[in-house]
């Protein structure tokens, strides 16, 4: 049932990012007609897509964007593999697609160093790659990147807090990472430690790395709440660890700060309409980058360019916002969360 | 510690027990060896318990006000149960020889699938039982693999690890299953606590208790050992072997089961990423706690001083900010620590 309800969303996320994509175009944009995406059927072909396992609800909104994408289009064909955490695997789905020779790869490797080789040989085999979210390591590798921007999201978050507190003397704040291993979650915080430094008297007292899922996500801010009797604003960098971390708070009965999540999880967004929560805002790190990474890889294989900019060709990177969503725009937004 | 038949009442043990009591005494039986390694056991806990006092005196001297706080010591118990029980069930298994690497992904499956949306139209009771039975229904395949398929224990649960975290992620579809029965959440709650004790831990001392009653008291205790220190000695002594077996992984299925309740209780959640690495924490806390990786010997209490151990020092770290790497490394040292202070004291 649950599954059937988040279908129906999705498809109604996709909608929504059309408008936005296309239909709200600037009017200088019909004029250069050489490039343009559009919807207007081209030359039938095949999408190759390597997604990740999808054992996080983020993961999961990746794959299903990507597939509700390539449906809404009569000329994409999408040859998808099932995902792996496993890089060595990943690379072996990814050369059976080469093989199949798909005119274009879509590429979210579980590790972007790792699967770099592969990227540079699909490429060399004629076949673009739209690189998605985690990056190769050399631009050979791919011909276009599309991701979230997680520096972003901690200065963001930071921003965001900042400006709620600043007025505050002597206010504490609180991080619960993700897992500390990861790229991706040294930047976030290093975003927010930059943002906060235009804060002087905002102190970060506390952080402590979780893994992204709900049970480390309560353990861990358990400990946080235990160690911290006070504190002002926490940022969590993952909605689905955040369900912990909210069980958690709500456990030990504290209040009295507000807190920020990460990702854009449709629950938190519905929770910060409520408003009847510590949760005030979430960083978007938005799942809709498949969808449009779907519109890339059709553009490159059919040719087009991108309508809206001046550009003949596809841009080389396109780095996504990380909006804040709040109670005043959450409305907005609400379409993009996931499960 | 006097050695009683089974006592009519302490019939925890899954009773069919039609081969009469073994005719002949179980293979080193004899009361001098007997109580020579009962007291090696004793010493063997009290040096854990060693370390645990080092590590709260640790505590005690960096955060003082917080770490002694009542709240802080619900706390640690409360994020000791969930492993917990599922170390008394590992235990046991050990302790007749055997391994089971399927416990977090049995946790996980039985999480995910106690909370999906139908179960939960039948309110606690239907995501308990969905639970235990997910658990049990786990535990005996394993079982049955390898009591009666012939598998050596570790692929057979190995493979029950890919399968169960499979499955998980199937069912679950990767997104977290949000329960919203309010008997199960308010379990979690500080209203709950019967005397200032949280439910779930309170289910965490029951289960260590039945634990230590089973392996200390009654014949199932009895044959788990003798299965585990010489399985062809506790044949010919009359055991049946394979069905002893097979009653030590439903055991540990039972308490996985348990543990996802209490972890669903916990999280107010379903995830197919609950458990991760159960197994391993749960193996190290049975082997640091004395039980034998190639069975035969361990204890209850010793296991449960073991996780007991791992939860102090996760919450030594969250309270004095540590960050990951070097938690990990303490971690690692704190392990070969409590090690070889036991075999200074046993060799």
């Amino acid at each position: 049932m649950l599954f059937g309800a988040a279908a129906v969303s999705a498809g109604a996320l996709l909608s929504a990012c059309t408008s936005n994509q296309r239909g709200d175009a600037p009017a200088g944009a019909t004029q250069q007609q050489a490039g343009g995406v559009d919807d207007r059927p081209g030359k039938k072909i095949t999408i190759g897509f390597a997604g990740p396992q999808a054992d996080h609800g983020w993961l999961n909104a990746i794959n299903q964007n990507a597939r509700n994408r390539a449906k809404r289009y009569r000329d994409v064909t999408l040859d998808i593999t099932e995902g792996s955490n496993d890089t060595a695997q990943q690379i072996g789905q990814i050369e059976t697609l080469i093989n199949k020779r798909v005119d274009v790869l879509v590429v979210l490797p579980a590790d972007g160093k790792a699967l770099t080789q592969v990227g540079l040989k699909a490429m060399r085999a004629g076949i673009p790659v739209v690189n998605l979210d985690r990056v190769f390591a050399s631009p050979q590798a791919y011909r276009c990147w599309i991701g979230g921007d997680n520096y972003g999201m901690g200065l963001n978050a930071g921003r965001y807090i900042g400006e709620q507190l600043k007025d505050k003397p002597d206010a504490k704040v609180v991080e619960l990472a993700g897992i500390d291993t990861l790229e991706l979650t040294r930047e976030r915080t290093r975003g927010f430690d930059d943002a906060l430094k235009n804060y002087p008297t905002i102190r970060k007292v506390g952080r402590q790395a979780a893994e992204f899922t709900v049970e480390s996500g309560q353990a861990k801010m358990a400990g946080l709440l235990q160690a911290h009797p006070s504190f002002d604003a926490l940022w969590n960098h993952d909605d689905d660890q955040g369900v912990g971390a909210e069980r958690a708070i709500e456990q030990a009965g504290r209040d009295g700060f507000l807190m920020v999540g990460g990702a854009g999880s449709r629950r938190v967004m519905e929770t910060i309409k409520a408003g009847n929560s510590v949760l005030k805002a979430t960083v978007l790190y938005p799942p809709t980058m498949a969808a449009s990474a779907v519109d890339l890889a059709r553009a490159l294989a059919q040719g087009r360019g991108l309508s809206g900019t001046a550009e003949l060709e596809i841009p080389a990177s396109v780095t996504l916002y990380s909006a804040v969503v709040t109670k005043d725009n959450v409305d907005d937004y609400l379409t993009t969360g996931f499960n | 510690m006097p050695r009683r038949p089974v006592p009519a009442g302490a019939g925890r043990a899954p009773a069919h027990a039609p081969a009469p009591e073994t005719p002949g005494p179980l293979p080193s039986r004899t009361p001098g060896v007997r109580d020579r390694l009962r007291a090696r056991t004793d010493i063997r806990n009290l040096s854990l318990l060693g370390v645990l006092a080092a590590l709260v005196a640790v505590g005690a001297l960096t955060r003082p006000e917080q770490f002694l706080s009542v709240q802080n010591l619900q706390l640690v118990l409360t994020q000791a149960s969930v492993i917990g029980v599922v170390t008394v069930g590992v235990t046991f298994v050990i302790i007749g020889g055997g391994i089971d690497l399927s416990v977090g992904a049995m946790v996980a499956l039985a999480t995910v699938w106690a909370t999906t949306v139908a179960t939960q139209e039948y309110g606690l009771g239907g995501i308990l039982l969905c639970a235990l039975l997910v658990g049990l229904g786990c535990g005996l395949v394993n079982g049955l693999l390898v009591a009666f398929g012939g598998m050596v224990p570790f692929i057979a649960t190995l493979a029950m690890l890919a399968a169960a975290r499979g499955l998980a992620l199937q069912i679950s579809q990767g997104g977290t299953q949000i329960v919203s029965v309010p008997s199960v959440l308010d379990l979690g709650r500080r209203d709950a606590y019967v005397l200032g004790i949280p439910p779930i831990v309170l289910v965490f001392a029951a289960v260590t208790v039945t634990g230590w009653l089973l392996l200390n008291r009654t014949t199932f205790g009895r044959r788990t050992v003798a299965v585990g220190g010489n399985p062809e000695a506790a044949r010919l002594a009359g055991i049946d072997v394979r069905r002893q077996r097979l009653l030590l992984y439903l055991l540990s299925g039972l308490c996985c089961g348990i543990a996802a309740f209490l972890l669903i209780v916990l999280t107010g959640s379903g995830q197919n990423t609950n458990g991760n690495l159960y197994e391993l924490d749960a193996i190290a806390a049975a082997i640091i706690g004395g039980t034998l990786l190639s069975g035969g010997r361990g204890t209850v209490t010793g296991s449960v001083l073991g996780v007991l151990v791992f939860t102090t020092i996760t919450n030594l770290f969250a309270l004095n900010n540590l960050e990951t790497a070097v938690q990990q490394i303490a971690k690692g040292a704190i392990i070969v620590i409590a090690v070889l202070v036991q075999k200074g004291h046993t060799s």
